[in-house]
């Protein structure tokens, strides 16, 4: 069975040979298997946005090869091998709720009657199949970013890409969309990269957690979480807490001594 | 309805004032008629007004659609290359510093005088100004989010246009269009005022101010007040009908 995403030496180099270069990530090696959760966390200017970035092939590598669900990354574009959000939901405004989900699937050639379904299908996952008719700014901005998963999902794409979804929203929304998120992504099989700056947020989420360093961008550590299933009583646990050491342990170790 | 009381009540209280200034100070009609005497000759002209009003409508209609039309043409032109971008907005602003003054007499003579065109083609230059500007500030403005997205949908640049741009910049063409309609029907009005074909509600004002007949000529100006009012809610409107998700935000 092939990995959802394989990088081998991946560099990233802004305006090279110009006064502005700058390396924004160098010497990258990661492999996220199929069904994983793994988010990415570091300080601003680590590069964890541009890597997500280079995954979704938003931006062309400088040098290595990214893999994703077996093909070269382009052809996974290509192919909507993945679905992607941001910390804007990045609705449109001028569609309505349901619209807004099936507009991949319209770009994808779907008919009318499986794009209503798909869509219907995706608003029930989310929990806001009687908003379908809404427009985007008659919603909450937590309700927005539920929009902005369902969207993601909606072409059943093996791969789920979010660059800090949950950035812009209070505490005790995110925590409720961190919990509609595994429960998803369990539900689907979905494997996913996830952004963040928030420590809890990366325990909580991932199965490994890969910690990153700025200037040059790289990854400097990777640590394994086994919270089991998640629950009410995960925040609580030891282990959670335990994880919650180990990343920031990684993040404060000087520059390549963990790595 | 609280929302109208205000504007109605002002507008009564307006015009109880200005009646009593006129009658109580003896104002010469040639300076300032009385409203009552306005709306006399309003009511005894009213089916001239309706004929005329309609003539200088179909002319403001016929160059909004044709102006608005071209500048949002030109707008979209001006968006997807961005040298005729540069290039266009000085010369959309010469465009707009043409005074219609000048422009009229001289279309007047490059057609005959029993011809709607010259009106009609000073209301599409006067149009074209307000709806190219807003239009093309609309397009230019698309959320980074929505570029990343399309992008990651592989979406080509007609389905980025029709998708993303256009729908995004409706908002603007709109105000665009909404100063664009009263400017219209003032166009189409003034136009006549250079001679050319004269029916419409221009030719009746100066014609009635030119007879001393001065309670008329006012009374064709309210005419044009009223066919300026109707544009502008008509803009409103369909605002309103194209744009639902700015309704209920």
């Amino acid at each position: 069975m092939t990995s959802a995403v394989e990088l081998e030496g991946v560099g990233k180099v802004f305006n090279p040979g110009r006064a502005d270069q700058v390396v924004a990530l160098t010497g990258v090696d990661l492999t996220v298997e199929s069904g994983q959760f793994v988010s990415l966390i570091g300080p601003s200017g680590c590069g964890k946005s541009t890597l997500l970035r280079l995954v979704a092939d938003l931006v062309p590598p400088s040098e290595g090869t990214i893999t994703v669900a077996g093909k070269p990354a382009r052809k996974a574009r290509l192919d909507q091998e993945y679905g992607i959000a941001f910390q804007q939901a990045g609705l449109f405004d001028w569609r309505t709720v349901q619209r807004n989900v099936e507009l991949p699937l319209e770009l994808r050639g779907a008919s009318r009657a499986e794009r209503r379904e798909r869509a219907r299908e995706m608003l029930d996952l989310v929990g806001l199949a009687d908003f379908a008719k809404h427009y985007p700014p008659q919603l909450s901005g937590g309700m927005q970013q539920r929009v902005a998963i369902a969207r993601a999902l909606a072409v059943h794409p093996p791969l789920l890409l979010m660059d800090e979804p949950f950035g812009a929203l209070d505490e005790m929304t995110r925590e409720r969309l961190q919990d509609e998120l595994l429960a998803i992504c369990a539900r689907t099989g979905t494997s996913t990269i996830f952004v963040t700056h928030s420590i809890p947020e990366a325990v909580y989420l991932s199965d490994r957690v890969v910690v990153m360093s700025p200037r040059p961008g790289r990854l400097t550590d990777v640590i394994d979480i086994d919270l089991g299933p998640r629950g009410e009583t995960t925040r609580q646990s030891p282990g959670f807490f335990a994880g919650i050491t180990k990343v920031r342990k990684a993040l404060r170790a000087p520059s390549g001594v963990s790595a | 309805m609280r929302r109208l009381l205000a504007p109605v009540l002002v507008g009564i209280g307006g015009l109880a004032l200005w009646e009593l200034v006129v009658k109580a100070g003896r104002v010469a009609p040639f300076i300032l008629p009385a409203p009552s005497a306005i709306w006399e000759q309003f009511w005894l002209s009213r089916e001239v007004i309706w004929k005329t009003g309609l003539a200088s409508g179909t002319n403001a209609l016929v160059g909004l659609v044709a102006g608005a039309v071209l500048g949002i043409l030109a707008a979209m032109a001006a968006s997807r290359f961005r040298l005729l971008g540069e290039a266009s907005i000085p010369v959309a602003a010469a465009l707009n510093a043409l005074p219609i003054i000048a422009l009229a007499p001289i279309l007047n003579n490059m057609f005959e005088s029993t011809s709607s065109i010259p009106r009609r083609v000073v209301v599409a230059i006067v149009v074209f100004f307000p709806v190219f500007v807003n239009t093309l500030r609309g397009l230019r403005q698309v959320d980074p989010t929505h570029r990343e997205l399309m992008e990651s949908y592989a979406a080509g640049g007609w389905a980025f246009t029709r998708l993303v741009r256009l729908p995004g910049a409706l908002p603007f063409v709109f105000t665009g269009l909404r100063q664009a309609s009263s400017l219209a029907v003032i166009a189409a009005v003034v136009a006549e005022y250079f001679g050319g074909l004269q029916d419409g509600l221009g030719s009746r004002i100066t014609s009635a101010a030119a007879n001393t007949a001065y309670p008329r000529a006012w009374a064709f100006v309210v005419g044009a007040c009223v066919l300026g009012l109707v544009f502008y809610a008509a803009a409103l409107a369909l605002e309103r009908f194209a744009t639902p998700w700015r309704r209920s935000a």
